[in-house]
């Protein structure tokens, strides 16, 4: 029994199987992303006047890694025409190139994620305020000299200073708050020590006077839980190619010698995917990073 | 083609294939959709076992359940069974759990695994003449997610706490904070479990649909132009598209919601939300409506996931005992086609409630209306078929006979729910779930019944025994409708779906029910006949105590099928290629058919319900059978 169509196309639809099958699947991964990218829509235009954050990310990072991967949708197509082309060699570098800037990008998106996961903030305790908090506080955890005090933790500024944004459910007093860094810093559980990191204050914050604290992680706020939700499930994808490209560099590869028609097909719809997965971070760069 | 298939056999020669590759492990669609149908059907009696103590619960409040009480304890486990089941009697959390589970498992595990993973997989390749599915190895890997997804759920009936009680549609917020235990029970509870078990579901039915897609376009055999495609392929083949296009979205609402449980963020969760007296400690900013989006959008499109296969089945059968063309074969098919479309914008009916807006309630609404011609269209046109033909009334017949008047009750009492003024009132109410239910309960259902009658001859070379069918419908007939034409009437009344003890510690449903008062001199003049006290009226609670045991007498009608499908594997009468004299392509295979299905490739010369054509030598017409001369 043999399956027709899987190397050929059908005359009248003009495909093979895997072909029609790749597309159909990449519909159903439109969908799926699409479900998140309303998401994203959702929160946002949900998000009160002025909160939604902005400037948090590392724009240079993220436009780098859109060229690698522009690149490597390049090498992989490059992939595909050495194998119709029977040049077994250009078909392993050019493979070998697509996933070195995979790895790469994915190296990026490594250094990106963790610097998010330096940063901390907190958000100040206000009784009066229906959500219980009203002040946030963010910076760089400095360890504490005085190791007697654990009622206390030390905040050093940085780069993620609260300059674009500051305190969530006041929007009235939003700019106030932006430009007046005395007012930022009235808090009871907000002191300011003598000590100076990089010329900005150190800040001495009391623990109990805290609502709820953490470096920039998912749960910090909805602009990072869409952010790692959606960029995670990219990787994901990405991961996921890099198997399949792998086999294929490896004991996949045996199939150029035996039947270099299939193996094409092969390489196409996964090049396909790939291309794929590319689209979606031309999508994720400007809604997460510019915009 | 059949030296092809004379290699084919060599090559087996020299390795039969062991039983882990020809009966677990196997790629062919035939074994293939018969595990998708047994497991299916071992959900569907799992999940109406639910369901059956769950209405002990409601028509006996307070009391322990009988019997089955020990069992349900036995299989909760101790810790579960001493915190939920005391003295076998059922409690709210356990009631919730079996409620959220029996949708859960009904929908997703039951009813469409078995219209679109044994149906689809087993008949749609025969149909279109193919030898196997285009992608047999994805085929494979379908069924071994769809099970663990399956085993996962079950599992979670025994973590602490017990499976999910968010209700099927896991509704955030409640299902965002529902559930959390300390420690490992933290990943391991209810609500989690259920979220990892839908992503391996979801996953499942994308490599099942694409599957299926992919085989009716690419796989066709000569001469099977669209429009000879029986309509139960044409029904699959929409139904996979619904599948594949809705099903994402809910996949992307459950690693959100994941994430909302696991990692803390507030993809569902507002600003200010206090639990037990305590502002939640959440970043907030959430949208517990972008659930039911989400949801719903996946959800109602999976109505019609559930209803088209079923429909397809039914036209099937209806042609075939009829022995006449189907009516309005094409009309029937772009009928199908709309409704497929139109299913992705409707899903916000199901939303009235929650205050989204008036002017996306209009626009919803209109939607809703304009579905319903779509669906009167494929139910006319299968009633129409009936008209004037001499009906062979076998136990498939039966059973395809009573959909449509079941499927019809519960569309047409969909149409007051489309509007939104009269939706308020009824939308948590006991009409709803008459409504769905009989939709798909004795609709889809009876449908599925129906094709296992029809096809079992082809799946086994043996015929089942038309008394034990019969003495199987009759009996699931009249007790559907017992459980589910009350329903109506509780809901009008007001009775709320979701009251544990049946409404007995609200004083609503102590009320008597209008509709019956004019008739309570009648009963009285019975009552007094045989020497009993008069009665004032019926109340909406008193009802339940018919429902539940139409409920339980319908678990008793299921004896006889059971009976009968096991006892005609072994003891049932040989059945030739085509017992029942069908045209399409899966009745000019060997009985049961082998791997690779056709002994020679077939090829297609007319459209699929060629029945009694004036002239011909006998009253069907196979689509294979080369025209004369």
């Amino acid at each position: 029994m043999e399956i027709p169509y899987t190397v050929k196309n059908r005359p009248d639809t003009g495909v093979y199987n895997g072909k029609l099958g790749i597309w159909l699947f990449l519909a159903s991964e439109v969908m799926l992303f699409g479900g998140l990218f309303a998401a994203y829509v959702f929160l946002r235009l949900g998000a009160p006047e002025g909160t939604w954050p902005n400037g948090l990310m590392n724009i240079w990072a993220g436009f780098g890694n859109s060229i690698i991967l522009l690149l490597s949708s390049v090498f992989v197509t490059k992939t595909w025409a050495s194998v119709k082309l029977n040049d077994f060699s250009g078909f392993k570098r050019n493979l070998a190139i697509t996933m070195l800037l995979s790895t790469l990008f994915l190296g990026i998106k490594g250094y990106e994620y963790n610097e998010k996961f330096h940063h901390f903030g907190a958000f100040m305790k206000d009784p009066a305020s229906p959500v219980g908090w009203s002040l946030q506080v963010t910076g760089h955890l400095l360890e504490n000299p005085d190791k007697e005090d654990t009622q206390h933790l030390l905040l050093a500024a940085d780069a993620y200073q609260p300059s674009d944004w500051a305190s969530a459910p006041k929007p009235d007093n939003y700019h106030e708050i932006k430009e007046n860094p005395a007012l930022r810093f009235a808090h009871p559980g907000i002191e300011i020590t003598g000590e100076e990191h990089h010329g900005e204050p150190v800040l001495k914050i009391a623990k109990d006077q805290i609502f709820r604290s953490s470096t920039f992680v998912p749960k910090y706020n909805s602009f990072f839980a869409i952010y790692f939700t959606m960029s995670g499930l990219h990787a994901l994808h990405m991961i996921g190619g890099l198997v399949i490209f792998f086999y294929f560099w490896t004991f996949g590869s045996k199939m150029f010698h035996t039947n270099r028609a299939q193996f094409a097909n092969r390489i196409e719809v996964t090049g396909l995917f790939w291309h794929f997965v590319d689209l979606i971070w031309f999508f994720l760069f400007p809604v997460m990073y510019l915009m | 083609m059949s030296n092809n298939h004379d290699k084919h056999a060599d090559d087996h020669g020299h390795h039969e294939l062991g039983f882990w590759q020809k009966y677990i492990f196997s790629t062919d669609h035939k074994v293939i959709g018969i595990q998708y149908g047994i497991t299916a059907l071992v959900f569907l009696f799992f999940g109406f076992s639910l369901m059956m103590a769950m209405r002990w619960s409601i028509a006996h409040p307070g009391e322990p359940i009988p019997v089955f009480g020990f069992l349900i304890k036995l299989l909760l486990g101790s810790d579960n069974a001493s915190a939920q089941f005391a003295n076998n009697i059922m409690t709210g959390t356990l009631y919730n759990s079996f409620g959220a589970m029996h949708g859960t498992i009904m929908v997703f595990l039951a009813v469409v695994p078995l219209a679109f993973g044994a149906y689809g997989n087993y008949v749609t390749p025969l149909q279109v003449g193919a030898p196997d599915m285009a992608f047999p190895r994805l085929n494979m890997v379908s069924y071994h997610t769809y099970w663990p997804g399956g085993l996962i759920m079950l599992i979670s009936f025994f973590v602490p706490g017990g499976a999910a009680k968010s209700g099927w549609t896991s509704y955030s917020p409640l299902a965002s904070i529902a559930d959390h235990g300390q420690g490992i029970w933290h990943i391991f509870n209810g609500q989690t479990l259920w979220l990892l078990g839908m992503v391996m579901l979801i996953t499942s039915s994308l490599f099942g649909s694409v599957n299926l897609i992919v085989t009716i376009v690419q796989l066709r055999v000569k001469g099977l132009t669209w429009f000879r495609l029986p309509f139960f392929t044409w029904a699959q083949f929409i139904t996979a598209f619904l599948l594949l296009l809705a099903f994402p979205p809910l996949e992307s609402a459950g690693i959100m919601q994941l994430m909302d449980r696991l990692a803390g963020t507030s993809f569902f969760l507002p600003s200010g939300l206090y639990v037990g007296g305590q502002a939640l400690e959440v970043s907030g900013g959430g949208s517990p409506l972008l659930w039911q989006h989400l949801f719903w959008f996946l959800a109602h499109p999976e109505v019609y996931v559930l209803i088209l296969p079923a429909v397809g089945i039914v036209a099937e059968i209806i042609a075939c005992n009829t022995r006449k063309p189907l009516w309005g074969y094409k009309s029937l098919v772009f009928a199908a086609l709309f409704l497929g479309f139109i299913s992705f914008s409707v899903w916000a009916h199901h939303m009235y409630l929650t205050g989204m807006g008036t002017k996306v309630s209009t626009f919803f609404q209109l939607t809703t209306v304009i579905i319903s011609i779509p669906s009167v269209i494929i139910l006319t046109a299968l009633m129409i078929s009936l008209w004037g033909g001499s009906i062979r009334f076998n136990s498939a017949m039966l059973f395809a006979t009573a959909f449509l008047p079941m499927f019809g009750l519960g569309g047409l009492t969909g149409i007051p729910l489309a509007f939104n003024a009269l939706d308020l009132y009824l939308h948590d109410t006991y009409y709803v779930i008459g409504h769905f239910h009989y939709v798909v309960a004795p609709g889809t259902i009876f449908a599925l019944f129906a094709g296992i009658y029809h096809w079992y001859p082809k799946f086994s070379g043996r015929m089942m025994s038309e008394f034990l069918g019969k003495l199987h419908f009759w009996p699931s007939f009249v007790c559907m409708n017992l459980i589910f034409l009350p329903m109506f009437i509780q809901g009008m009344a007001g009775m709320h779906r979701r009251w544990y003890d049946g409404g007995a510690s609200y004083e609503l449903s102590q009320a008597f029910i209008p509709l019956f008062q004019p008739l309570i001199p009648v009963f009285n003049a019975f009552l007094e006949a045989f020497g009993k006290n008069p009665i004032e009226g019926i109340r909406a609670i008193d009802l339940n105590l018919v429902m539940s045991w139409g409920a339980w007498l319908l678990a008793l009608a299921q004896v006889p099928f059971i009976i009968n499908v096991l006892g005609a594997w072994i003891f049932g009468r040989k059945a030739g290629d085509n017992p029942w004299g069908c045209t399409t392509l899966e009745w000019a295979t060997p009985t049961p058919p082998p791997h690779g299905n056709f002994l020679k490739e077939p090829v297609v010369y007319r459209g699929p319900y060629e029945y009694s054509v004036p002239g011909a030598d006998k009253d069907f017409t196979p689509q294979d059978e080369p025209p004369k001369s």
